[in-house]
This record gives C-alpha cells, structure tokens and sequence, in this order.
C-alpha cells in the first residue's frame, strides 16, 4: 500500500515537472493569439477559376498554333469559360491530321464533335478539382514567402475551413493597409513585344489593326511614358504580342534600385532559361520597343539598344517604398489568381494588452472566490480540491505550450471553464465522502468508497462535454478553436486531478492513521 | 449544505413546465418580432471600435459620419463609458466583387478624422463579407444541433431512452433559455456566444447525468419504490453537489463578466444565464421529463437501467 502510493505520487511529482518544463518561462513557450497580442487577421478566396481559364487560354492558343504548323491555318479558338473551348474551321480532309495532335490533350480535355467542323474540348472534372487543389496550395506557398519577407514575426498562413479559402494571421503589423497589397499582388511581369502604340484610347488602337484585334495580339492599358513618382501616371493602351517572351517565372531575382535620373527603380536578374531565351529575343528584336507588363498592365515601354541577356531593370513612377514592395513580390513570384478579402479583423496593440490584463484578472478573481469557498466550506479537504485544480491548471498550461497552441481570449476563459469542471469534480466526489460518512463508515472506506462511486459519474459528464468541445473545434474560426482546445485539454487533466491526484493526496493523509473525523 | 434535504420537487414539475413554457415563448415572440439580432459575424458588415481622449457623445459621433456615410450606422458606448470608447457598426454587406471589404472601415475613420472631434485611436476593426457570414452561420446552427444529437447518442447509450429524452430536453430548454434572455437584454449572437452556448449544452448535460447516475444507482437499491420517489430522493441527494457546483462556475463566470472586458462579455452573459437554466431544469425539468415519459407502468421497476446493465 505505502509502496503503491509512492509511485502515485512519484507519477503526479513527474507531470507536473514535465508540464511546468514545457511551458516554463511562459512569455517564451506560451504563444499569444492575435486578440491578444494585436494584429490582423485576414480571410481569402483564391478565385481558382483565373486558374483554369490561363490552363484553357494556353491549351487552345498552343493548339491553334500546333494545327498551323500541321497545315490547319483555319483553325480558330474560342474560349468558352472557365473549363471549356472550341476550335472551329477544321475540314473534312484535315480532321485526321487535327485528330493526330490531340494525344496529349485528350488526357485532359472531353473532346466532343461538332457541327461544322468544330471540337470543344472540356476540362475533365478530376483534373478541375485537381487545378483548384494545386491553384490553392500555389497560392498559399507564395503568400507564406511575401509574409515571410515582410518580416512578421510568427505568421500563420493556412487552408481556411472552405476549399478555396485561406486565412492569414499576422500578429503586431501596424501598417495593415500595406500588408493587404502585398498578399494581393497578382505580380505577373511578362516581356513582350510592342507591335504598337500607344495610342490615346482602346480604340484608336485597334482601328489600326481594323477594328478587331488579330489572335496574337492583345490591346493592353499602360503607362505613358513620364509622370511624378507616386501618382498614377497617364494611361495609354499599346498593341503587344500575346505570348510574352519571358515572363515572370524565368526571374532570379528583383530588388529596388535607381534609375540613371535617381528616381526609385526595380532592376531584376533572369535564370539560365530565362537569359537564354531573353537574349535570342532581344538579339532578334534590336530597334523594336520592348513592353514591360505587370498584371495585364503595361509598365514601362522602351526601345531595344543592345542584345540583353539576364539583367533588367523597370523603371516608372515608384516611389521609393513602391519599389521596394513591388521587388518583393516579384522575388516571391507570382500569384496563380487573384484573390479577394473576405474577412479582415484587426486588433489594436492597446486593446490586446488590456484584454490579457481583463483575462488574467478575471481568472484570478474566479480562482480567488472559488478559493474562498472551497477552504471555508470543505476546510482542510478544501486544500485538496485546489491543490488538484492547480495541478489541473499547470497540465493545462505545460500541454498547450507543448502542442504549440496559442493563448486567445476565449481560451482565458476556457481556463475559468475548467476551474469550474476542476470544482465540480471535487465538489461531487466530497460530497459522496460526506454521504459515506453518513451512513457510519470508518474514514477510510467512505473516502475509498466515494471515489470509486463517483467515478463512473466524472467519466460520463466529461464524456458528454467532450463531445460538445469536439464540435466547437469543427465549428472553425481560431478564436473559438483556441476555447474548444483548452476545454478539451482542461477536461482530460481533470480526469487526472480530480481522480487520481486528489485521491492520492487524500490517500498520502490517511497512511498509518485511522482517524475518526475527517475534515471535509 | 442540504444535508438529509427532502424537498418534493416532483410534486412541482407541472408548475416547472409551465414556467419554461412561459419564458421560452416569450424568447421566440421576441425573436420572430423584432428579428433575431445577428453580430457581423454571421450577417456580414463593418465594426470599428475607436477610444477617443476626451469625452464624446454618441450624437457628435453621429453627426460626423451622417453625410460621408450613406445608410445604417449603429454607433454606442463600448464597454465602460469612462473609457471613451464607441462602437460604430455599419450592417450593410458589400457585395463581393463590388468596392473592397474595407472601404466603409477607412470611410468611418476618415470622416472621423475630419470632424472637430477629440484625438482618436482605433482599438479595432471587424469586416466580415457576406460569403463568411453565411458559412458561419450555417455551421453555427449544424454545430449547436450536433452538439445535441451527440449528448443524446452518449446518454441513449448510458441510460434508458426516456432519460436520454429527458436529458435533451433539459439542455435544449437551456438553449431556448439563454436564446431568450439574449434576446430580451439585446445581445448580439455573435461567435462567442455560441461558443457560450454549446459549452452549456455541454454543461446542463453534465448536471443532468449527476442525477440520473444517482437515479440508476437507487434504483437498483430499492427495486420497490414508485419511479416518482426514487427520482425526487435522487434529486434531494445530489442537490448540495448541483447548488454547489452551479454556484462555484457561477463564481467563476461571474468574474469574467466584471472583469474579462467587453470582448467577453456577451459570452460570460451567456454563460451565466445558462448556468442558472443549467440547475434549474436539471433540478425541476429532465427528471419530470423522463418520469413522464416512463409513464405508470414503469412504477416499481428499473426504470432507469438498461436491461443489459
């Protein structure tokens, strides 16, 4: 018996040691959730159909150009949506050929016949949910790269609860307004070709070309050259190549730099690939005018001096911290769509500060009146119940500083919550002893027997709790996480305490003795 | 505290009955009147919170923002008035793709700049578009109903069918309680007012079992005495552990009222009302349900027990 109970208490001594090491020193190991510390939180939709319809654009554009070189000239693509297009103008004679480019296509596409010697061809539904899937996951890993270059200190970018979503927590950044740009910036630089231009409006450009643009070509809005640093310059539309000679996966590298006029610029560096094809381009090209284009805008537009192969520099009207931004989210590269805020919470330091004083004085006012009415109503066992409800409170604290988990204010009230479960417990299983102690039994047996009956009853309550803390987890948003955790957590280290370390100490009183009065 | 109580609660669970009848009606005339008052967070909207250096009333606040701002704006204290702080709220819902999420935040902070007002900080800033709103809501309702279904598998399991009825009934009592107490001192249900509300679900369960785990065990003692007796002694044994336990979370709610701030405090509100419905309908609700439910032919026999167990 006393051997047994000093491996009881040998166990309770250990826990408790490993829970104070995982958590000790607290401002360290014990992570603040953005209520408290202060930060934003935003919510976004990757629009994934951008995604599909760049897949479907480039498939049926290579495909057109692929008949062409077959000796299809006819062939004319039309883009339906986002998962479908159809290419037209095939002739009876030529359908053979046309059908000998398809091998590779046709693992992705549903192709159907139609009238006239058409085909539309429709993204198969695996490889939608694939696209989005991957769409997403690109959007996540580039976002995490600008946040983790905006230098925030714990960030957290994540796959929200909906497919499409994703949620981004950036604990103490002041310049909320700043941040949000960053994350949005499609950042799709492209070089291409001015066939050209500028002309004054949309119009005016394409009534060179006739009125309707020709399939390799687009009509893009752009930057006339000139203009004050930091205000939008004048608009100009230009006629450039649809596909770009390089573009923005081909970069090395980006960073802010100054033109020859000290104005605030961004020189960029291609890859091997990149160089390559960049210095055919421009060696092919020397006289002609090179666009410059980021996010289906023209950003600069300059004429080709000199074969270049991997150095390139963007000039326009940056200011200074512009540069620097727009460096930053080139570097990252780009974002596969484009995305829309869906919810934005913004915590002010001042007010995070005051809600840990707010939480932890009102977890220290809960504890102290529960104190007070536990040693004045239970006396000496009194003691017991808050040795097993600190016990409680420090395995709370060691095992969520071990899983990582962060400390909100829903959480601080999950910890008043389980000092509420620790004193139920104990309330429940002294009042059994009381009741034992009623019916004549010797000290011993009505602690012995309250515990064991009372058992049954503690497994079934925190059994029916755990499953409602189960479903606030699902229930989502990090806030309410962080409270179903703690419950969680607070519920299984009360089994422990209530059970096991109160017993033992109850049981630690008693060896070698048989008192007659019990104060309880 | 109680000890040897024997009071007849039984005797008054048509009285009980009545009185939940009463409140909960009143909570669902009150909601389908005047509207269930959803906060942001599942109707979508703007909530700036800004703490202003000197005293401002809610008129000049008002005032400011009337013309730069077209539409509903709700704007009142926040939290202790001393502290000069005002919550502007603005319901209306951008719809997606039309102006960006933020632009009634920046417009209430610009206008409040340029008004001849104290020096402002801004404390915090809620935007929640629609597509967000209704997810949440969605989920809110399937959580708080699985919550319930959940407790009512466990308990059907762990105890006899009119019991686990019992039981639901009790908590859901509680829900509709709470529902109407928010209601009728004009909280906002917000996402930590659910949270409040599925932790009662858990919390009034947790009371009811106290019970019918005592029930179950009498049972079993004195296989001979009406059901009636058996559950109303059930109800006087464990009536120090429930007025206890109630009043120690009360407690310790409590302190998270007056002193958790106002981030907190619809979820304490909610909190505290629960606790209270929480032992009154343990006490007064799930035992006459389930004695109901069990009928006369049950009288004597156990009742509460599963035949297997």
């Amino acid at each position: 018996m006393a051997k047994n109970l000093r491996w009881k208490v040998i166990t309770i001594v250990g826990v408790l040691a490993l829970a104070v090491y995982s958590f000790y020193p607290p401002d360290q190991k014990v992570r603040l959730g953005l209520d408290l510390k202060g930060g934003v939180q935003l919510v976004l939709r990757v629009q994934t159909d951008d995604a599909l319809k760049l897949e479907v654009q480039t498939t049926s554009d290579r495909l057109v150009e692929q008949a062409k070189t077959a000796n299809i000239p006819s062939a004319v693509a039309t883009v339906n949506g986002p998962t479908s297009f159809t290419i037209a103008g095939i002739a009876p004679e030529q359908d053979g050929a046309f059908r000998n480019l398809l091998t590779e296509i046709d693992l992705t596409y549903d192709r159907s016949p139609g009238a006239g010697g058409s085909y539309t061809f429709t993204l198969k539904p695996n490889v939608v949910v694939q696209l989005r899937e991957d769409t997403v996951n690109q959007a996540l890993q580039t976002i995490e790269r600008r946040v983790n270059e905006l230098g925030v200190a714990e960030p957290i970018v994540a796959r929200h609860t909906a497919a499409d979503q994703i949620i981004v927590q950036l604990p103490g950044v002041s310049e909320v307004a700043r941040a949000k740009e960053i994350i949005r910036s499609t950042a799709q630089l492209e070089l291409t070709l001015v066939e050209q231009g500028p002309f004054a409006d949309e119009n005016a450009a394409k009534a060179v070309t006739g009125g309707t643009v020709p399939p390799d070509m687009r009509v893009m809005p752009g930057n006339m050259s000139g203009g004050v640093p930091g205000q939008a310059p004048t608009t100009g539309y230009y006629i450039v190549r649809r596909v770009p000679a390089v573009t923005g996966r081909d970069l090395r590298n980006a960073r802010p730099t100054l033109d020859e006029n000290n104005r605030p610029a961004v020189s960029f560096s291609l890859n091997q690939e990149g160089a390559r094809k960049f210095g055919t381009f421009t060696q092919a090209n020397i006289g002609r005018m090179l666009a410059v284009v980021l996010d289906n805008r023209v950003a600069e537009a300059a004429t080709i001096q000199t074969r270049i192969d991997d150095e390139g520099r963007i000039t326009g009207t940056f200011t200074t911290q512009q540069a620097q931004d727009l460096s930053l989210v080139l570097r990252s590269g780009a974002l596969p769509a484009n995305l829309v805020y869906l919810e934005e919470r913004t915590v002010g330091p001042s007010l995070g500060a005051d809600s840990v004083r707010a939480g932890v004085l009102s977890a220290a006012g809960g504890l102290l009146m529960v104190t007070l009415f536990m040693l004045v109503y239970y006396k000496a066992a009194g003691i017991n119940a808050l040795v097993s409800i600190a016990a409680n409170l420090i395995i709370l604290l060691g095992l969520m500083a071990y899983a990582g988990a962060t400390m909100t204010l829903p959480g601080i009230a999950g910890f008043i919550l389980t000092i509420g479960m620790g004193v139920d417990s104990n309330v429940l299983i002294f009042e059994r002893i009381k009741e034992e102690l009623g019916t004549g039994k010797t000290v011993k047996q009505a602690v012995a027997g309250g515990f064991d009956r009372v058992l049954l009853t503690i497994v079934d309550t925190h059994v029916s709790s755990l499953i409602s803390a189960a479903l606030l987890f699902n229930f989502g948003t990090s806030a309410i996480r962080g409270f179903a955790l703690t419950l969680t957590i607070g519920l299984l280290a009360n089994v422990f305490t209530a059970y096991f370390v109160s017993r033992t100490m109850f049981e630690a009183t008693l060896v070698g003795r048989s008192p007659q009065k019990l104060s309880i | 505290m109680f000890q040897n109580a024997n009071y007849d609660f039984i005797k008054w669970r048509w009285h009980a009955i009545f009185l939940s009848a009463l409140v909960i009606t009143a909570g669902i005339v009150f909601g389908v009147t005047r509207g269930v008052p959803l906060g942001i967070d599942f109707s979508g909207g703007t909530i700036v919170v800004v703490k202003f250096q000197a005293p401002v009333s809610d008129d000049q606040v008002r005032q400011a923002l009337v013309n730069a701002i077209p539409g509903e704006q709700v704007i009142q204290a926040y939290g202790d008035p001393s502290e000069n702080e005002k919550q502007i709220r603005i319901p209306q819902v951008i719809s997606e793709g039309q102006g960006s999420l933020d632009q009634n935040a920046n417009a209430i902070i610009a206008a409040l700049r340029k008004a001849n007002l104290p020096q402002f900080d801004v404390r915090s800033q809620d935007l929640v578009g629609p597509v967000i709103g209704a997810d949440l809501q969605r989920r809110g309702i399937y959580a708080t109903l699985l919550s319930i279904l959940g407790i009512t598998i466990y308990i059907g399991l762990r105890f006899r069918f009119a019991f686990a009825i019992g039981a639901i009934a009790a908590t859901l009592h509680d829900v509709l309680v709470t529902f109407a107490f928010l209601f009728f001192f004009g909280y906002d249900l917000s996402l930590n007012v659910i949270a409040a509300i599925l932790t009662i679900t858990g919390y009034s369960v947790n009371d009811t079992i106290v019970i019918f785990d005592r029930v179950r065990e009498n049972l079993r003692k004195n296989r001979k005495d009406p059901l009636e007796k058996i559950v109303n002694d059930s109800v006087n044994q464990t009536l120090s552990r429930t007025i206890i336990t109630a009043g120690t979370t009360f407690l310790a709610v409590l302190a998270l009222f007056l002193f958790g701030g106002e981030v907190l405090h619809g979820f304490a509100f909610t909190m505290l009302v629960g606790i209270i419905s929480g032992t009154y309908s343990t006490i007064f609700i799930a035992a006459a349900i389930a004695i109901i439910l069990s009928g006369k032919q049950a009288k004597g026999r156990a009742a509460g027990t599963r035949k297997a167990s």
